[in-house]
């Protein structure tokens, strides 16, 4: 059974910054593997590490955000490559949903897949959203994908997503192999069609 | 009211509706590559699937093959063992594979149309963003990541929204030493790099009437670069003709062509969305900055920061650190250290032509490190057929065996360091050529010839 996906509770790491693209989020030199297994340590490698491997000051770095799993970002994130390295990286360093003005759509649909919720709010948001979190590194957020509400400590927030994704994650259909299986039939005859 | 390409396509592939409120959508064709399939390959044993339709997937090698020493094993143990990986996934299951020895292989963008693969009418989908390509034929073809390969290896179909379509006109005159490639980055920097999020392109009006289909192609890869994950150009004589005789085309190719006749859009479609440009007074286009949508003018000026739009700002004032140049300056003698022409932008016959016109009787500027990386297997017989590898090595350039390359520099070919790099490629981000700091500048593949000739950035039509 797939899980169903409808509350995530954690912290949350502000990124600032529009047109964060792929080849920021993984650069491609890391790509070069048979799975997705252990893609993390490579997650924003150059923005993170200098050449000589060094920390470089990026909230990833930060201890105060260690052990956060909900990425705050702005405009355009995930622009450039198809690639599932991307949103499997971020996975890999723990992010469970991330939060932006707005996506790149193929890794919008790649996120889904992986089960991570893309919440879509607006500027205003996601600049109170980041403001907050830098100031109290700590405090809780609440992502709850039911009734479309996300709660930072004590302050509500609505926010918006694609609602095929939506539903797919609440009811548990975000894989969507299985899915698509349950048609069999129709897709033999489409194929004889198409011939 | 008629209906566009898109809409009849999209008919003609639905499965059916799926409870999430998407559609399940038959994939036609589908083109696999060694960097994203491996793990879907993985997904679908762990599963205990099989592939439904083998003879519908094709593979090649293209993003990690070395372009200088190919023998096998490849010196770089991880891209040696990534292509074992394609050899034994298509093998074992069936599927028709070019490799680096078969005179089909090449990127996989330009291997599909090549092959006669690529046909009007198609749903095509790749695990590459650049699958938009394949929608200069009238396909509609889009890029898919991995788990949506998974899907279709299982069931050649993939769930998806119907996007909204946006018909952009391209009309005017245009001058000479202007081509596809400043057309497209002109239309990114109109639109923005999200601009098309939601959207299919169809691109029409006179200019894209009188194109050939490698200048559609041109166009129809860089769709993604505006946010776009679809961009087409309505089948006509010029795509017919194309496609005649080739290995994968119809036996009774003119009874597809009536077929495909009527999938164009018709004469009272509706559209989305509507956009102009007239490219008569379009000159060379470059990138300043850090993503395709940063394009300006051969001899216009980088914009001041303070008069742009407040949300471009931030990207626009790092963009100009990262690169070290300057709101306000024209981007004319800025020195350039590698040139590269190649990619599945411009990686073909037509672009390697129009080059090697350019270049021959001149030599490459010294301090300039310049390359040329033909697309594919027969592009680079084709060029060697007709001499052109004697013009570019003459002056100076490498000659290389066809893949990706600089594009992406999976491959040994990287830039080092900060080095600034005049590349006919797609994507200027950060690192994308294969250094942390290395900086991109894209443009055409003559203004590309232009600038390793020079040393520097120039506009190639003061060069004729
Ligand atoms: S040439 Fe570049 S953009 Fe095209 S498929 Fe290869 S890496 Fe991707």
């Amino acid at each position: 059974m797939i899980k169903k996906i409808q509350q995530i509770t954690g912290q949350a790491i502000p990124l600032k910054g529009n047109d964060i693209d792929t080849d920021r989020i993984i650069p491609a030199r890391f790509m070069k593997c048979l799975t997705f297994d252990g893609l993390g340590q490579f997650a924003f490698y150059d923005v993170r590490f200098s050449d000589k491997g060094e920390e470089k000051d990026h909230p990833l770095n930060s201890p105060d955000y260690a052990g956060h799993s909900v990425l705050i970002t702005n405009r355009n994130f995930g622009c450039g490559s198809s690639r599932e390295h991307a949103p499997w990286a971020l996975s890999g360093i723990g992010i469970k949903c991330i939060i932006a003005q707005s996506y790149a759509e193929i890794f919008a649909n790649n996120c889904s897949s992986l089960g991570i919720p893309a919440l879509i709010v607006d500027e205003e948001t996601v600049t109170k959203l980041q403001n907050k979190v830098s100031a109290h590194p700590e405090t809780e957020i609440k992502v709850n994908l039911l009734t479309g509400t996300l709660t930072l400590g004590e302050e509500n927030f609505s926010f918006d997503m694609p609602e095929t994704y939506r539903k797919a994650l609440v009811e548990g259909k975000w894989d969507t192999t299985s899915m698509l299986m349950e048609n069999l039939e129709a897709i033999k005859k489409k194929n004889q069609t198409l011939k | 009211m008629g209906k566009n390409l898109l809409q009849k396509v999209w008919e003609n592939h639905k499965v059916t509706r799926l409870p999430t409120g998407q559609d399940q959508i038959f994939i036609a064709l589908h083109l696999i590559h060694e960097v994203t399939s491996p793990q879907a390959f993985g997904m679908l044993k762990a599963r205990g699937l099989k592939v439904l339709y083998p003879e519908r997937t094709f593979g090649t090698v293209d993003h990690i093959i070395p372009t200088d020493k190919r023998e096998r094993p490849f010196e770089d143990k991880l891209a040696e063992n990534m292509i074992q990986a394609l050899e034994k996934n298509t093998s074992g299951n069936n599927i028709s594979y070019f490799g680096p020895e078969s005179d089909h292989q090449g990127i996989v963008h330009i291997m599909g149309p090549e092959l006669g693969l690529t046909q009007p009418g198609l749903t095509i989908a790749c695990g590459d963003s650049h699958t938009s390509t394949h929608g200069a034929f009238g396909a509609i073809a889009l890029g898919i990541g991995t788990s949506q390969i998974r899907d279709i290896l299982a069931t050649q179909t993939m769930a998806l929204s119907k996007p909204k379509v946006r018909r952009i006109n391209i009309t005017g005159d245009l001058k000479p030493g202007v081509y596809a490639k400043d057309i497209i980055l002109k239309i990114i920097a109109e639109l923005g790099v999200n601009g098309g999020i939601g959207f299919a392109y169809e691109y029409g009006g006179n200019i894209v009437d009188e194109m050939s289909m490698e200048e559609r192609m041109t166009i129809c890869n860089m769709t993604i670069e505006g946010g776009a994950r679809v961009g087409y150009v309505n089948p006509d004589d010029t795509t017919f003709e194309y496609l005649k005789g080739r290995l994968y085309t119809p036996e009774d190719f003119d009874n597809s062509i009536k077929k495909w006749k009527a999938l164009a859009s018709d004469k009272d479609a509706e559209y989305d969305d509507l956009y102009n440009l007239d490219v008569t007074d379009l000159e060379p286009m470059l990138t300043w900055g850090i993503n395709p949508g940063h394009a300006i003018g051969v001899n216009q000026r980088i914009p001041i920061i303070e008069e742009l739009p407040e949300d471009q700002r931030q990207t626009a004032s790092h963009a100009c650190d990262f690169m070290d140049l300057s709101p306000g300056q024209t981007l004319k003698g800025t020195k350039v250290d590698v040139a590269f022409i190649g990619s599945c932008t411009n990686g073909r016959i037509s672009d390697l032509r129009e080059a090697a016109e350019f270049v021959k009787g001149k030599k490459v500027n010294p301090s300039t490190r310049a390359l040329v990386v033909p697309g594919s297997r027969s592009v680079s017989n084709m060029a060697e057929k007709e001499g052109l590898h004697k013009i570019f090595i003459e002056a100076g350039f490498q000659w290389r065996e066809p893949g990706c390359s600089m594009c992406l520099a999976m491959n040994p070919d990287k830039l080092k360091g900060i080095e600034l790099c005049a590349s006919s490629s797609n994507r200027n981000f950060i690192g994308r050529q294969g250094s942390p700091t290395g900086r991109t500048v894209l443009m055409s593949p003559v203004m590309v010839a232009a600038a390793a000739i020079k040393g520097e950035i120039c506009d190639s039509r003061e060069m004729i």
